[in-house]
Order: structure tokens, then sequence, then C-alpha cells
């Protein structure tokens, strides 16, 4: 493995990996570790299958450092700096946190392919029984397997899904990040790079202070300290400090908030304040109004709400575009809700939407659709291009060649003819005493079928068996599909898979087939139920063999 | 189709129809036949509003003399634009049905705001900013100084107006709001004041409660309307409300601040005049002299609505010499002004009736009863003469003027309570004076005296009998009509306890409880993670709500709430709570489903819908009772027993349970819509307070609903939904929920059509 080709962006010596010491090796792609003694990497992870990392807690001996993959493995580096724990410390964070800004970029990627392999295998039930005997009993791994139906699912995939809508964020997820109590007059927030994601997705605000601040004038930690003390999440609560990071980031929310009540005006079913025709003046009216409470809990709970939903829309209006809807209404709803957005610059532009869409919306409101007749519905209009054709039923292409009914009358006598006169030429055939013997050997009991049943095959064997003889044909002829196709073998990456095939044939061999045979003839069944498998094995097995003792022979001459 | 309905011919827009629908025009007719006023009764979504519209147009139409208008009054905008539309509907198919143009007129008034096309004015975010600023462009005066100086900016849409618009009318048609403002664009003219002077001719007006039931507006708007109309009041449940609100005024220690500042200008201003046009304040005092005749004329043939700000007298009579000069009017509105300082100068609570206050300032600072009664009209006329442009900023003034002739006005039906602080604050020193009216028939009176027929109708007027009495009336038909359903679509049920079997209550003792408040969130929690998209929940006040989200937020359910839907919350701020909605509804389109908190008796819960997946389920936490130590409530209920016999609790439950009607009513929009309606109180099982729902709530409870723990809620709601997901179609509703013209006409039918209508 080439590392020249890659950029190294952290190098930490003195990292125990399975108790040997090495280097970690971060690079723009990877993470690897190197033992000291070799010039290659023994661990090698691509961040994209990287689930999840973990570190020790701070109190313990040992400063280590766990890479979880998506796969369930993990590997786990110890930092063992010979200056003492403090750098060992150091050393970690500086793994850790250079991480913390790679991971989250290849996750998505990596979610992606891995949810949609997911909705593969599950909407098809066939590849997942596949999966099942070929990956999961061992006999590929799973990029194997994957790679194999790579090609075949490219055509596929244009076609059948579109861009998914993005996943929200819960709204609970600020609930999430729960504080522990350390035991020591602080608390503790566990951070997840999914946590701050959201938080960036949320409050967009907090996203432009960590643009500007990190790693400038604070640290990661300092910058997520700073936001936990601030009111602006604590802003439900009694706040302290009025002088901090993040009030500024309070306000830009207001303003957005006051942009979504000018966008919410746009609905005048919805608009409180125009509700009302003619409220009283001061002074009239029989009740002083309720005059609202300081508690900022509800609005923040409204903002807050807010927020999320609008991630969630504006995510799924750029996703909107490109996807066709089947619902019509719903696309409506979507397209204008775009428009609004993009109007939002030029309110110019808008004036004569709004009015419409107020129109449609009072109509909608005023319909009732059960008291309407069905013919109300507006039918499909059929464009007819030669109307001709939609009267009088298919017609010939060209009214030339019609046939007269003549014509048809004398063919038919000609026919007629020609079979009264038919004579067989028969010398060629077999006598029909013959033919007669031929066909009852062949006939059921006869004696060319003496190998098999009278019965048929069927209500010989129960289901299970069936379904699993099935199943051998399926996962074998898909090896073998693979295995063909390395033919002819035109250059070194064919010759690679048809290796690689041929080893896995061996194992669906060893670890497939012959523990069935075996179960059969637990059963007292006829093992020659397998022939035909066995067969197919062989020929493969041959045509390998043949082809290695030439490119053998090739590569000796 | 064409409908029989007791010999009248009436087009109905659709090819279908409820049967509901069918016995409202029935019984609708016969009020108007008779001309006198009815009460119907019928659930929102079952088209009120188009079986309306349908008899009244075929009644105009066939007896043009008997019945010459329709006034439509609705409660919000949307409202009415939504009745214009249906309206329009209607037209149409008579158009196509008659294959020749209707000639009738239709069309809906509102505010200024609404309607303005002037490019600056109509920029103005407040309502009352753009009346002030289109005032100050189209008064008499500004117009006449215009003539004078070309450089006084006036407004071209009201000139051309002017100018042409009372001769060339507008032609027959539908007009909305947006249709008045494209043609006004298109002919330059001012919509607004040409649908104030169209409704004066047209067939159908429809605007809100207040052009005719406050005083202020209905004097400018609704004088001229002719007496041969039929007034709907849609939405009537709260139409006691609003006419306590038309005629009941609260002072502060600012206002009367104000109101001082607004008499020195005045005085400034008289003084400027003294200097350069003495003239003109002479001819107002000859005018004074003379009295106010022309509109005492005006009243005798009959044009004028009764105004109560205006009582007789004040027309018949001259204004009283002490007030006539300009001068003498500001020292006796500053003496006045004075006095109620006086009197905001307590350290405990007053309460006197009217008269014995009329009785208090004539000691007091010699303020005799007979001026203080024109002070309104006098204040008027001043402003005119003074030919003052900003009318807003004298609104404190005003105020006080009105406060005067409304005191010395009425003696009967009115309550005067000073209040040293608010109740809620009772350290803080904010002295308040509520003139508050305690009989709402005082203001719709002159409407059921003036026209014809009167129809107050809505979805939730249960109790029926309640509202004549209220409102002082005597209705020739009073009728509940139920729902036809072909399948159960609504659910109602009454959560009585959690599942910990501690009652759930929001009664007075035990609402802090922390037992009842966890019981309310779990119950919450729970119907959020079993109900599909929208779901709401009521609370009695904001107060209330807020002291739950803060201890909900202390125990967590907040956040499990928030792992099943997205929440949102009405408060105060009409703006914020606009913008929760607008979020609140997109949360529902793109399935994320959300939870809206919301108050009874608050904006959302009278005037926004929740129909279809917007409110699957509407919870009701507590019962909506008003806040009863008020002392101008307390003060209500006295004079409600003394004069109409109510008692006390009949009244506040009464009240409650419209709102509580209202709130639940809030999820159910129509036949194919379906919801969940869950009383969270052990309260609501009794029967008085239950048999105070519409009987259309009422049916669909059964005695097993009554009395429910959360999981029970959780399974009847579970089961609920699962019935409701099973396809529903037209063959279904047919023949039972909805009806062809064949089926309306079979005899059976006519005798099933006869078991929805519940006389009262």
């Amino acid at each position: 493995m080439a590392t020249s080709s890659e950029e190294v962006l952290l190098v930490l010596n003195e990292v125990r990996h399975l108790k040997r010491d090495g280097s970690l090796y971060l690079m723009t792609e990877r993470l690897a570790w190197q033992d000291d003694g070799k010039d290659v990497f023994s661990v090698s992870h691509f961040y994209a299958d990287i689930k999840q990392q973990k570190i020790s807690p701070d109190g313990s001996s040992k400063i280590q450092l766990q890479i979880l993959l998506h796969r369930g493995n993990s590997s786990k580096f110890q930092f063992v700096n010979h200056d003492g724990p403090p750098s060992q410390l150091k050393d970690r964070d500086a793994a850790k946190e250079l991480l913390q800004q790679l991971l989250p970029r290849f996750r998505s990627r990596a979610n992606k392919e891995l949810e949609q392999k997911n909705k593969m295998l599950q909407n098809d039930p066939e590849l997942f029984q596949l999966y099942k005997d070929l990956v999961v009993s061992g006999v590929m791994t799973a990029d194997q397997f994957w790679d194999s139906r790579k090609n075949n699912n490219s055509n596929s995939k244009d076609a059948g899904d579109c861009p998914g809508q993005g996943t929200g964020v819960s709204a609970a997820f600020l609930s999430e990040i729960q504080p522990q109590a350390d035991g020591c007059n602080g608390v503790k927030y566990n951070l997840t790079p999914d946590i701050i994601e959201a938080i960036f997705r949320i409050y967009p605000a907090v996203k432009k202070k960590h643009l500007e601040n990190v790693p400038n004038n604070l640290s990661e930690k300092e910058f997520w300290t700073r936001f936990f003390q601030s009111q602006y999440f604590h802003r439900d609560r009694i706040n302290t400090g009025s002088k901090d990071l993040f009030t500024e980031s309070a306000k830009l929310d207001e303003k957005g908030m006051k942009e979504e009540a000018a966008k919410a005006a746009l609905n005048p079913f919805l608009d409180i304040q125009a509700l009302t025709d003619k409220s009283l003046d001061d002074g009239y009216g029989a009740k002083t109004d309720y005059v609202g409470s300081a508690d900022q809990v509800n609005s923040s709970i409204v903002k807050h709400s807010t927020s999320i939903i609008l991630d969630s829309t504006s995510s799924s209006a750029t996703n909107a575009l490109s996807k066709l809807i089947p619902n019509s209404s719903l696309a409506d709803k979507d397209t204008t809700h775009t428009n609004h957005v993009n109007n939002h610059n030029g309110p110019s532009t808008s004036t004569s939407a709004p009015s419409s869409s107020k129109r449609a919306r009072l109509q909608e409101a005023i319909s009732y659709k059960d008291l309407k007749s069905h013919s109300t519905g507006m039918g499909v209009s059929l464009k007819l291009q030669r109307t001709e054709g939609y009267y009088h039923g298919p017609m010939p292409a060209q009214a030339g060649n019609m046939v007269s009914p003549e014509e048809i009358l004398r063919a038919v006598h000609v026919v007629q003819r020609d079979m009264h006169e038919y004579r067989s030429n028969q010398s060629k055939l077999p006598s029909r005493q013959t033919a007669a013997s031929v066909l009852s050997e062949l006939s059921p009991g006869g004696a060319l079928m003496g190998g098999s049943s009278q019965q048929p095959m069927h209500t010989l064997y129960g289901n299970d068996l069936q379904q699993e003889i099935s199943r051998m044909y399926v996962a074998l002829s898909e090896l073998l599909r693979h295995f063909w196709s390395c033919f002819p073998v035109s250059n070194k990456t064919l010759e690679e898979k048809l290796l690689r095939m041929k080893d896995t044939l061996q194992q669906f061999q060893a670890k497939k087939l012959i523990p069935f045979k075996e179960s059969l003839a637990r059963q007292h069944l006829q093992p020659n139920l397998t022939d035909h498998l066995d067969d197919l094995l062989d020929t493969a097995f041959r045509k390998f063999a043949s082809w290695h003792s030439k490119k053998t022979g090739r590569g000796l001459t | 189709m064409k409908l029989d309905v007791d010999g009248l011919d009436v087009l109905f827009p659709y090819e279908f129809i409820y049967p509901e629908q069918f016995m409202y025009m029935r019984e609708l007719k016969r009020s108007l036949d008779a001309k006198g006023h009815c009460v119907l009764e019928m659930p929102s979504g079952t088209g009120k509003t188009i079986s309306l519209l349908s008899l009244i147009v075929a009644y105009l139409l066939k007896h043009p003399l008997e019945l010459t208008k329709l006034i439509y009054c609705s409660r919000t905008v949307p409202e009415l634009e939504k009745v214009v539309e249906e309206l329009k509907l209607l037209i149409d198919y008579y158009e196509q049905e008659t294959g020749e143009k209707s000639n009738i007129l239709g069309l809906a008034l509102s505010s200024r705001k609404n309607l303005c096309i002037h490019p600056e004015v109509s920029r103005e975010i407040y309502g009352k900013a753009v009346d002030s600023k289109c005032h100050s462009l189209t008064a008499s005066y500004v117009r006449e100084k215009r003539e004078k100086d070309p450089s006084v900016p006036v407004c071209d849409f009201f000139e051309k107006f002017d100018g042409f618009g009372r001769e060339s009318t507008l032609t027959s048609g539908v007009y909305n709001l947006d249709d008045l403002k494209d043609a006004g664009k298109q002919k330059g003219w001012c919509p607004y004041f040409l649908s104030r002077y169209t409704i004066g001719y047209a067939n159908i007006v429809v605007y809100s409660y207040h052009y005719l039931l406050d005083p202020k507006i209905a004097e400018l708007v609704s004088k001229e309307l002719s007496k041969e109309s039929v007034v709907v009041f849609d939405e009537a449940h709260n139409i006691d409300n609003v006419c306590i609100d038309s005629l009941s005024v609260h002072i502060t220690r600012r206002s009367l601040d104000k109101a001082c500042n607004n008499i020195d200008t005045l005085k400034k201003k008289i003084d400027r005049i003294k200097d350069t046009d003495a003239e003109r304040l002479k001819d107002e005092y000859k005018r004074l002299v003379q009295g106010l005749r022309d509109a005492s004329a005006a009243r005798n043939t009959d044009a004028h609505l009764a105004n109560p700000v205006l009582p007789d007298e004040v027309l018949q009579e001259a204004v009283p010499g002490n007030i006539r000069n300009a001068e003498h009017f500001l020292s006796f509105l500053s003496r006045l002004v004075e006095y109620l300082k006086v009197r905001l100068r307590i350290q405990h609570v007053v309460s006197e009736s009217p008269a014995s206050f009329l009785k208090d300032i004539y000691n007091k600072v010699c303020i005799e009863r007979k001026p203080l009664r024109f002070c309104a009209e006098r204040l008027h006329s001043l402003t005119r003469t003074l030919q003052l442009t900003d009318i807003d900023d004298l609104s404190p003034v005003t105020l006080v003027a009105n406060f005067a002739t409304l005191v010395s006005t009425y003696t009967k039906g009115f309550n005067l309570i000073i209040e040293p602080f608010d109740d809620k604050t009772p350290t803080i020193i904010n002295p308040i004076l509520h003139f508050s009216c305690m009989d709402a028939s005082i203001a719709v009176k002159p409407i059921f005296d003036r026209f014809q027929s009167v129809v107050i109708t809505s979805g939730t007027l249960s109790p029926l009998d309640m509202y004549p009495k209220i409102l002082d009336f005597r209705p020739v038909t009073m009728a509940s009509f139920t729902m036809t359903l072909a399948r159960s679509s609504i659910c109602p049920m009454i959560c009585s306890r959690g599942n910990d079997q501690v009652s759930i209550t929001s009664k007075f003792e035990s609402r802090e409880d922390i037992a009842v408040i966890r019981n309310y969130g779990n119950l919450l929690v729970e119907i959020s993670c079993s109900v599909p998209d929208g779901v709401v929940c009521f609370f009695t006040s904001y107060i209330y709500m807020e002291s739950i989200v803060a201890s909900w937020y202390e125990q967590g359910i907040i956040e499990k709430i928030q792992k099943n839907k997205l929440l949102f919350i009405e408060t105060p701020d009409a703006a914020e709570t606009s913008v929760a909605l607008h979020n609140y509804h997109k949360a529902c389109e793109n399935g994320r489903g959300a939870v809206l908190l919301s108050v009874a008796r608050g904006k959302v819960s009278e005037g926004i819908d929740f129909d279809h997946h917007f409110g699957r389920a509407v919870i009701m936490f507590g019962i909506p009772y008003v806040y009863t130590q008020s002392r101008i409530l307390k003060a209500r209920l006295e004079y409600l027993r003394d004069q109409f016999q109510i008692r006390e609790n009949d009244f506040l439950t009464f009240d409650a349970m419209r709102h509580a009607a209202q709130c639940v009513g809030r999820a159910l929009r129509g036949k194919t819509d379906y919801g969940i309606m869950i009383f969270a109180d052990k309260r609501f099982s009794r029967a008085d307070k239950r048999g105070k729902l519409p009987r259309w709530i009422q049916e669909h409870m059964k005695d097993s609903l009554l009395n429910l723990s959360t999981d029970e809620v959780v399974q009847v709601s579970k089961k609920f939904l699962r019935e409701m997901a099973q396809p529903f179609r037209r063959e279904d509703q047919l023949g039972h929920s909805l009806l062809t013209l064949e089926q309306l006409e079979s005899v059976d039918m006519k005798k099933k059509l006869d078991q929805t209508i519940h006389h009262n």
C-alpha cells in the first residue's frame, strides 16, 4: 500500500496496538497503524468504515483510543509516550480532535451506503437469503458480496430510488445531552459528533460562531463549554452574564423568527393578527388584556420547534426540486414553499402569488367534496392523432394491400386441395412398433426411466428440503455466474477475480454442499439429488484446471 | 339541484345534500315567513353557510318586496371571505342554471387595513395607523384646503371615487375583498369607500360583527341599511361578549394623563384659531345652538339605526349652554379628567352604580348629568371645527368623553368598578376604572328592534334557551340539528383519572397538585405517541398553561413529548403565535406530527380550524371556567340573576361548556373528517356539565366513555383510529347522511328527517 500518494495529516509515535509498539498515522481518507518493526500498515481503517471513536475515561491508568467499526470489530490504541501521562494525553487528544473533525465528513457517505444496502436487502428477500448464505456463513466477505452486486445495481439504481429525504433532527435532541454530575461541583456533557451536527443544523448561528472562533480563538472544548454555560442554551432558565459569546446568536435567532412571522402572514387563515377585523381601541372593551409574564419557556419551546421544522423543510425543499412526488397536491405545497424561499429576495415579484394561493385556500376551505357528484372531476382528455383508427378499430396499415373476400376464398380452396393431396414421405421414420416401445420405455415405469421414481419430485421431498435445494441452486448459480463471467481471462483483475472465485467455489463446496449431502444421507435420502450441483461444480473446476494448466504452461514457455 | 322547501324553489349548488341542511333551510324559511328571529344550532362542517345563502338568496328573488337585503355578520376576516366565496359559488350556479346573468350584488366590507390600495397608507401594519393616515388624506377640511392649496396631499383614489364612483355604481356580481381591491385599482376608486357606499344598495352584505354591534362604528357604516333585511350572526356563540365589549370602557391613570395632554393641545389650537379664524368658532357655536336637529330628523324618517350611545334626548335637545363655547367645553373636560384622577387615587376597591357616580360628580365638581351626555358629540364637533387631521392622537380624550356619555346615559345594566391594583399583582399600584356593561341586550336591542329577521346561528349554541334570555329577545324558532353520520367519526370521551387512579381535574384546590399535573402530562405523552399527525390541547388559561409547562419541563415530560412530535405553544404575542401555527401546519403536512398547546378563549380557539390531519385529537385540560374572582364578572352574575333569573352557577357552567365545545369542535370540520375529543377533567362526567354540550357531541358520548383512565383513553382512541382508517366511500353515506334529490323527496325520508331536529 503506497503511503506516498496520501497526505499524512498527523503522525503519532509510541502508540501501542495489540501490545506492540508502533505509530499511528491519520491520513486524508484513512487511519493506519504501523508496527515499528515493519514497513507496512498492519491496521488500516477507512474513515468511512469507522462508526465511533471512544476514549478512556480521564482517571484511568491507560490512555487509550478505541475505534469502533461499522462491521462490529474494533481496534484499541494505547498511547505510551515516554514523557509521561500528560503528553500521552496530549497525543490522544490530538488524534481525537482530528478524528472528530474528519469522521462526520465521511459519516454521511458511509451511512448512506449502509442504508442503501440495508434497504436493498429488505426489499429483496432472495438477495437477503443469498446474503445470508454467502456472507453470514462466511463463504464470501461482505465487501466481495457487494462488489459483485455493484455492477448489476448501477443500472437499476438510477431508475429505482430517488434521492431520499434527509433525516430530520429529533425534537428532543437537546435533552439527550444530559449533564452528568462528576461528583465535585461540576457537570459534564457528553457530546457526540451527531449531537454537534444537530446543534449546527438547528442553530445556524452557533455554527457561524463555531466557524469564526474555532480554532483561532478557542479550542473545540472551550467553545462547547461556553456554549453550555451561555444563556443561549439555558435561555429558558435564569441567566447570569449578559456579556457572552452567544448573545448575538440569540439576536440572530430573533431576527429569524421575525422573518418567519412575515412568511407566516402569507397564509391568511393562520395570521392571528389579521384575524379580527376591527380590534377595540385601548380603553374599550370589558376586560383588560392579559399581560404576558416574563416567562420565556414557552416561546423558547416554540423557537426550538420552529428551527427544527425549518431545518427539515429546507432540506426537503432542496430535494423536492429534483424529486417527482406522486401526490400532486403535496407537490404543489412543496413547490409553493420553495417559491417563497426563492422569492424571499424579491418581494415585488411575489405580490400576485399570495392572492392566488389565498384564493386557492379559500376554495379548498369551502368545498364540500362529498356533496359534489363524481362527474365534476376532470377526466383525462384523449388526444387522438388518427381518429379513424379509434372509430373503426385496427386497420391494415395500407389500404392498397387489402385482400378481397374472393381472394381469401380462393386461398382456402388451395389449402384444402393441398391437404387432400398430401402424402407423407415416411421412409426415414422408425417403424411404428419401435416408436411405441421407445415411448413406453420413456414413460414412468419404463426401463429408461428406472433411475427416477414414478412419483413427481415435489411430492417426494418435504418442503424444507425443496427450499434448501433451491437456495443451494440460487447461491451456487450466483457464484458460478461470477466464475464464468471471468472468461476469457483477458487482464490481471479478471485473473485475480477468477482465482478468488475458484476459492469461493471450493469453500462453497466444503462449507455448504458437503454438509448438505451429509444431512441428506442422515435423512436416508438419495444422494443423487445433488448430482447436478456436483456436475456444475466439476465443470467449473475442470475449466479452471484447464485454464490453469494452460496458463502455467504458457508461463513456462 | 333544485329543492322545494315548503313551497319555495331553492337552487342548491351541489348534486347531493345533507339531510340536516334541508331541515335547516326549512326552519330558516319558517322564521323568515314569520318575520321573526331565530336561533339555530348546526354542527360546523355540515354546510351551514351554503344552506343559509341558498335559502335566503332564493327568498330574496321570490319575495323582493318583503325581503330586500341580507346582512351577514361573521367574526373573523377569513370567515367572511369564505362566506363571500360560497356566495360566488351559489351565484355562478344560478347563472349556469337560469342561463342569464343574475342581478344580485353581494360584497364584503372590512376595515381600511384590508381594503386600502393607497401605495403609502396600505403599507402600515396596524389598523389604527391606516385609519388615521387615511383620515388625514380624506377628511373634508383637508380636501377643502386642497382646493386653495394644491400642494396639500390627498388620496387620489378617494378623490376619483368621490368624483365618479357614486354615479356609476358597481355592476351586479359578488365581490370579495380582493375583488374590491382589483376593481378599485382598475377604476382608480378607493375600495373601502366604494364598499361602504355600495352596502347601501347591495343585496348581500358580508361584514364583521362590529359594524353592526359596536355603536361607534355602526353609526358610521350601518345606519342606512333598510328595515326589510335579514341579519345573520354566524359563529354567534360569543355574541353576548361582543355586545358587552362594545359598550364597556376602562380608564387607567395613564390614559387620563394622556387625556390631559390632549386637552392642552386642543386649548392651544383654539387659541391659535381665535387669532386667525374666529369666525369658524362662532359658526360652530351657532350650529350647536340650533342643536342636533339634523340627526334627529334623520331618525324620524327611520333611516337611522338607533344608536345607543346617542340617545334620543341628545338629538332632540340643543347642546347645553355651558359647553357650547369651545373654551368652556375644554375647561369642563379638564374638570372631568381631574375628578376622575381623584377617584383613581384610592386604596381599596370601589364598586358603584352609574347613578351614584353621577351624584358624586355633581357634589364634588358640580358637573351635571346633562352636559355629560353631550360630551362625545360635542368633542366630535370640536375636532371637526378645529380641522384636526390626526384623530388617532386624540383617542384618550375621546375615550373619556365616550365614557362620560355612556355613564350619564345608562343607569341600568352598567356598573362602575375602581380597582387600585391588578388582582395578579397586588403590590403594584395600578388604579383602573372599569365601566362595564353587564347586559348584552343593550347593544343588540336596536338590531332586534329594527331588522325584520335576525338569525343567530353557530355550531355550538347549547343550551339554546340561554341566548334568548341573555340577549332579551323572543325567537319564533329555536332548533338544534344533529349531524347525521354514516360512521361515528367523532370520539368524545372523558378522561377522569390517570393511570395511578388519581382523579384529574383543574379544580382550583387541586390544580397545582403535582399528581394532577403529571397525569395531564402522561395523558399527552400517551396520546402523542398513539395518534398520528396533529394533536391540539387547550388549557383553561395562559397562567395555568405556563405553570403546567414549567412543571412538565422539570418532570421531563416536555422531552418525552418532543420525542414523539414537535411541540408548539400559543403565547399572548400574536405574531409569535402566528409563526407557531404556521410551523405547526408545516409539521403536520410533512408527516412529522405536532402538538399545539393552546388556551381556551384564546385567539386560536376562536378563529383557527384544525380540520383533518391538523387536528386528529383535541385534549381539553380542565373545564375552561372564566376567572371567577373578577369583580366585573361578579357584578354581571348578580345582574343576570336579578334581571333574567339566571343562576350564577348555570351561567358559569354554560359559559365554560360553550368554550369547551368550541375548542373540541375545532377538530371536526366536515363529514369526511374525524377526530378524537378528550375532556380531561372528572367534572365533565357530571350530568349538569355534560348536558350543556351540544347535542351532536353528546350523542356520541356513550356511557362507557364517561369515566376513563389514561390507559383506557389510549385503548379507545387506538381502536377508533383503526376504524377510521377503513376506506370510506360515498356509497356508505348515500341515503343516510347524504341524499340525492329523489331520496330527499321520498316519503319515509321526510319522516326520518324530522328526527334530526330538536326544538326547544
